[in-house]
């Protein structure tokens, strides 16, 4: 499997590793996609940041809650599909508690997706974020992506509130199969 | 068999200034029994997540012992989560699941633990080694009475009878828990963060 990708001069994902450390992340969660990583890699050979792979994105909701309890920082990388899998862990722990949470989502099922079971989790996924009244931001373009995860990781931890950022197919690719 | 009330009251009775997460439920009323604690974060949702609150504590505090205390239905719903603590084995954390093989707030249906489901077995096969299934308060009394002292990460699964004790509820309101929580760990500072 490769990415179809358009050419790109700016290394946002390395844009956004700064971001996390300059912040002084150090609870990086994630459930991999391919859209990730990039920016999972950068964060891996940092070792100030703690990676924590997630059976279910689910578990990123407890995990960043207690990591919250304790002083740390951190955020939950997944894939549209994977938000499906966090809803009830969401609202009850972290909307309920007022916990703040960047989540950054990468997009499936929109731009000239190839698999037709990806497209009713990701054509749905801005609407689910909504009904959450969740923060969310779409970056289509590269040149958006480190202003925007700066500011709702900014609003995420000075409001205590949750916010998204969603990475869309046109930004990263298309996943191609073939190829 | 062991009474819930009695695995509460000798699991916490060295506690100290350990973190105590309780599990929705029958847990949390176990562990307001003995009193409140700002120390304590009393987890009213999320089924499934307790224990995953424990770990990102044990990551921030390497230095803090922390315990979380859940019931088997709360653990069923969360058993991927026993893999993740597995692989990175903190060893500050505790994981103690009372076992009355039924969801006690539900209508006493029962859990799989009921029917050869091994929680222990399954976290042995997690990573987590130091695993124990617990019948006898003897038993306990050999973890209870160094409960500071644990340096591993530990998981025990603890057979408790059918019968509740007395409802005492804990507080409620999230926001107010996790303030007051981080205020007592992290200091006044932390609430103007």
């Amino acid at each position: 499997m490769s990415k179809t990708n358009t050419s790109s001069n700016l290394n946002w994902p390395l844009e956004i590793y700064k971001i996390f450390a300059k912040n002084n992340l150090t609870q990086i969660a994630y459930v991999p996609d391919a859209g990730h990583k990039s920016l999972i890699e950068y964060c891996e050979k940092d070792d100030k940041m703690k990676m924590i792979s997630l059976t279910t994105e689910e578990e990123g909701m407890g995990l960043l809650a207690g990591a919250w309890l304790g002083g740390d920082k951190g955020t939950v990388l997944m894939q549209s599909s994977g938000l499906g899998n966090c809803i009830n862990a969401l609202a009850s722990i972290t909307i309920a508690c007022n916990f703040p949470l960047l989540m950054v989502i990468t997009m499936r099922g929109e731009w000239n997706e190839f698999n037709p079971w990806q497209v009713p989790m990701g054509s749905s996924t801005e609407k689910v974020l909504s009904a959450l009244n969740i923060v969310t931001t779409r970056c289509n373009n590269e040149n958006e992506v480190a202003e925007t995860v700066n500011a709702m990781l900014g609003l995420a931890y000075k409001s205590n509130c949750v916010t998204a950022v969603l990475l869309s197919q046109r930004l990263i690719g298309a996943k191609s199969f073939m190829e | 068999m062991i009474k819930r009330r009695s695995a509460v009251y000798e699991l916490l009775k060295n506690r100290k200034d350990t973190i105590v997460i309780n599990g929705l439920g029958g847990t949390c009323w176990d562990v307001a029994s003995l009193g409140d604690n700002d120390l304590n974060f009393n987890v009213w949702g999320g089924m499934g997540n307790a224990c995953m609150i424990g770990l990102g504590l044990a990551l921030a505090q390497p230095h803090q012992k922390i315990i979380v205390i859940t019931g088997d239905g709360e653990m069923l719903m969360g058993l991927g989560s026993l893999a993740t603590i597995g692989v990175h084995s903190p060893k500050n954390l505790s994981i103690v699941v009372f076992d009355n093989e039924l969801y006690g707030e539900t209508g006493a249906q029962k859990t799989h633990t009921s029917k050869g489901v091994s929680l222990k077995d399954i976290a042995i096969g997690a990573g987590i080694k130091n695993s124990h299934l617990i019948y006898k308060l003897s038993e306990l009394k050999a973890f209870s009475d160094n409960i500071n002292k644990i340096t591993n990460l530990t998981f025990l699964q603890i057979k408790i009878s059918k019968d509740n004790g007395e409802m005492t509820l804990p507080i409620r309101d999230g926001s107010y828990l996790k303030n007051r929580f981080r205020k007592a760990l992290l200091g006044e500072q932390s609430l103007y963060e």
